[in-house]
């Protein structure tokens, strides 16, 4: 399909009806639209890439074994992510031995606030650093990053599933995504202000 | 009467007035800490600045020799379906 500007529009609703009719190339041709992003949350979530690739073979190979399964009332992509996750949890698992990953645990808005870099932006940072630096910039800061709390940013706002979404494909309860999300969101932003502050705006945190 | 909110008080609403699940009055007690209170309304710009840039990054390639796996795996996983049966 053309769109009016010339580019291929990707209508993922027509794929996956075609690939579940049993076109090979209709698949394929939703792995070719969404390998990066499940490349990208695979590495986030086990930062090790030999678990990533894994993690992206085995989610696609599950998603075509059981594309019987998918109903089309979500999205072929959040039911992909789902499944994505739920491999890459179990890699993340098995490399921790006995220390459990458990992203279940009590967590609070400490009083160790993670709001002490109290500092605006200087300017734009997508115009002052390259897409690679800022890649490598965003990748470094989410990888500081606890397991439970990257995991539900990485899902929340950069695959932009929605709160109840992201509370089913981590198993966790709506409040626990919720309070989990605000502090991953308030210690990405402590990070990057650091990096991206204007030069001699410290004074102001102590007004 | 207007309760004044602890900027403790606000930051557990950020998330909240960030992703605009507050009702209208809700809201406009939050807006009226931010238009009071400098350090917060910091917090806010950056914090929006920060899921921004997340949202807008556009992911990598995926390594070729990765992807050229990946491939060969499905296609061996479609041949053994259409040779099963
Ligand atoms: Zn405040």
């Amino acid at each position: 399909m053309q769109a009016s500007n010339g580019s291929v529009v990707f209508d993922e609703a027509a794929l996956v009806e075609r690939a579940r009719g049993g076109d090979d190339a209709a698949f394929a041709g939703l792995v070719e639209q969404y390998q990066r992003k499940i490349y990208r949350l695979a590495r986030n979530i086990t930062q090790n890439a030999e678990d990533a690739e894994d993690v992206l073979q085995d989610a696609f190979l599950k998603a075509y074994t059981n594309l019987g399964k998918f109903h089309g009332d979500s999205k072929f992509y959040t039911w992909i992510v789902r499944i994505a996750v739920n491999e890459a949890l179990m890699k993340l698992r098995k490399r921790r031995g006995d220390k459990m990953v458990s992203l279940d645990e009590e967590i609070e808005l400490g009083e160790e606030s993670v709001t002490r870099e109290i500092a605006v932006w200087d300017g734009n940072p997508e115009q002052t650093y390259s897409q690679e630096e800022m890649r490598k910039l965003l990748d470094d800061a989410i990888q500081s990053l606890k397991p439970t709390f990257r995991s539900v940013f990485q899902l929340r706002d950069v695959e932009e599933l929605s709160t109840e979404e992201t509370a089913e494909a981590l198993e966790l309860s709506v409040p626990a995504v919720k309070s989990r999300l605000l502090r991953a969101r308030l210690q990405l932003r402590e990070r990057l202000t650091k990096q991206f502050k204007r030069k001699g705006d410290d004074a102001f945190a102590f007004l | 009467m207007t309760l004044l909110l602890s900027c403790k008080q606000f930051l557990t609403e950020l998330n909240a007035y960030l992703d605009e699940e507050t009702s209208a009055e809700e809201r406009s007690q939050l807006q009226s800490h931010i238009n009071e209170c400098p350090n917060c309304w910091v917090v806010v710009d950056t914090t929006q600045k920060t899921m921004r840039v997340y949202k807008g990054a556009e992911p990598q390639a995926v390594p070729q020799d990765v992807s050229e796996r990946l491939m060969a795996a499905l296609r061996r996983k479609m041949a053994d379906k259409r040779g099963g049966c």
